[in-house]
């Protein structure tokens, strides 16, 4: 099996890099690449970002046919993919970090700042969270309801469909922290930076 | 809810673990590789990598130590020492860092912040941020403590804010090194005047001071080192007696 972690210069990916091989080992061969006839050709997609929405979109589309492989793999074929972080946020329609940025639009909703009540909360949300699981997802399996998550982002994923839902986590308000749409999965905290508990989740996707 | 972090640093020399009394007598006590994977499996909520002679000899033994230290660790990984340039920033992004700690360069060039936070995200960049009381102020020192830039620290934090850091380290010169205690006025004001999460850093000797640091210095983590390093304490520990005094933890 061909897991393959896409390569966009979407800032640092080398912790994703890292904790895919350590789960995956020798079983599963972990694939870093931006080449678009291997992303096809993958069984499972990872998408990591970091940095901002803007500057991760645009990265997406400098890739010629890139995001049209994604779209291909995601939406037609219906394979796997893991969204990671800012990976995740690009799945809505519209994202409002530095200016309206058009996202890939496979999940119905937008990415907005998170409301920090007028500076009670500090920004970024940095640390490590309690997720509540409100939604049985394939990537939670053997995970704890209140297991910790480290988390590192100033926005937030607020999705129409409440029902895409899997997990919430609470700062100033309820956050959005996992989601899952038939084969589409999401994170906004880094399962590659939380500890065992983290490498659980990625096991459980490659699993799939 | 949000939690407190518990944040264990390694001053590494040379590829060696050391901490220094007030900078200086330094002291060899280990592999850093082992020591961090030592402190993750004991529940360090990130590890810290400080570079200490980093500005003034070769330091491609850092960047060996950061590679190996983020295939066995699956916590955030801060490195800082010596860091100058997006040059320098993005190899230890490689190697596989996930934040960077910039100290000197940020005072001498304030583009290493602006540019450097919008190429990697807001979140890997922290500016460390070495202060010393003067009066009633606390002044910027650079290169490592030896020298006074007369900035103010505060007016400085707030800035660094702005300029698209991610995290304040603070370090309290006068207090590093002496197991007094964090400065815990210096602490509070900073986090009073930022609104991006202060790690508090200089003089941990005990653990009421992690306490200190969070109820009273505001701190959102407490770095320590030669209390976990000299096994004095573990992180175990910390967090266990944190958790009793009612500051929220990772258990």
């Amino acid at each position: 099996m061909n897991v393959t972690i896409v390569d966009y210069n979407s800032g640092n990916i080398s912790s994703v890099i890292n904790s895919f091989k350590e789960v995956a080992k020798d079983k599963v061969n972990i694939e870093v690449t931006s080449d678009l006839n291997k992303i096809k050709l993958a069984d499972k997609v990872v998408l990591p970002g970091q940095g901002s929405f803007k500057s991760c979109v645009e990265a997406l589309n400098n890739i010629d046919g890139l995001t049209d492989i994604l779209n291909e793999f995601a939406i037609t074929n219906k394979k796997p993919l893991l969204g990671i972080c800012v990976g995740l946020q690009m799945f809505a329609d519209i994202g409002y970090e530095e200016t309206e940025t058009k996202g890939l639009g496979w999940i119905s909703g937008k990415v907005s700042k998170i409301d920090n009540q007028n500076g009670k909360y500090r920004l970024p949300h940095i640390g490590w969270n309690q997720i509540n699981i409100i939604k049985e997802s394939k990537i939670f399996k053997n995970i704890e309801n209140n297991s910790h998550m480290y988390f590192v982002h100033s926005y937030e994923f607020i999705p129409k469909d409440t029902n895409v839902i899997s997990a919430t986590t609470d700062y100033s308000s309820n956050i959005v922290c996992s989601i899952e749409k038939e084969n589409i999965f999401g994170t906004q905290f880094h399962p590659e930076k939380s500890d065992k508990v983290g490498l659980k989740i990625i096991s459980n996707f490659i699993d799939l | 809810m949000l939690k407190n972090r518990i944040i264990p640093c390694l001053d590494v020399k040379n590829g060696r673990v050391v901490k220094g009394i007030n900078f200086i007598d330094l002291k060899d006590a280990g592999d850093p590789v082992e020591q961090a994977k030592i402190y993750s499996d004991g529940g360090a909520d990130e590890i810290c990598f400080l570079d200490i002679t980093a500005s003034n000899e070769n330091r491609d033994t850092i960047y060996d130590v950061v590679k190996k230290t983020s295939k066995k660790c699956f916590v955030p990984l801060t490195v800082g020492g010596g860091v100058r340039s997006i040059e320098d920033i993005n190899k230890l992004l490689n190697c596989g860092a996930d934040k960077v700690s910039i100290n000197t360069a940020a005072v001498e060039n304030s583009k290493v912040v602006i540019d450097s936070s919008k190429k990697f995200g807001s979140q890997c960049i922290v500016v460390a941020i070495d202060a010393k009381k003067n009066g009633d102020k606390w002044e910027v020192f650079t290169h490592g403590g030896r020298n006074n830039s007369g900035i103010d620290a505060l007016e400085y934090a707030e800035q660094m804010e702005k300029n698209g850091a991610g995290e304040l380290l603070v370090t309290s010169m006068d207090r590093d090194g002496t197991q007094e205690g964090y400065d815990i006025d210096l602490m509070s004001k900073i986090s009073s005047k930022v609104n991006i999460p202060v790690i508090a850093s200089g003089g941990v000797g005990n653990l009421d001071h992690l306490v200190n640091g969070i109820k009273l210095g505001k701190a959102s983590a407490v770095l320590a080192a030669s209390i976990f390093h000299y096994g004095k304490y573990s992180v175990k520990e910390a967090k266990d007696y944190l958790d009793s005094k009612g500051i929220p933890v990772r258990i």
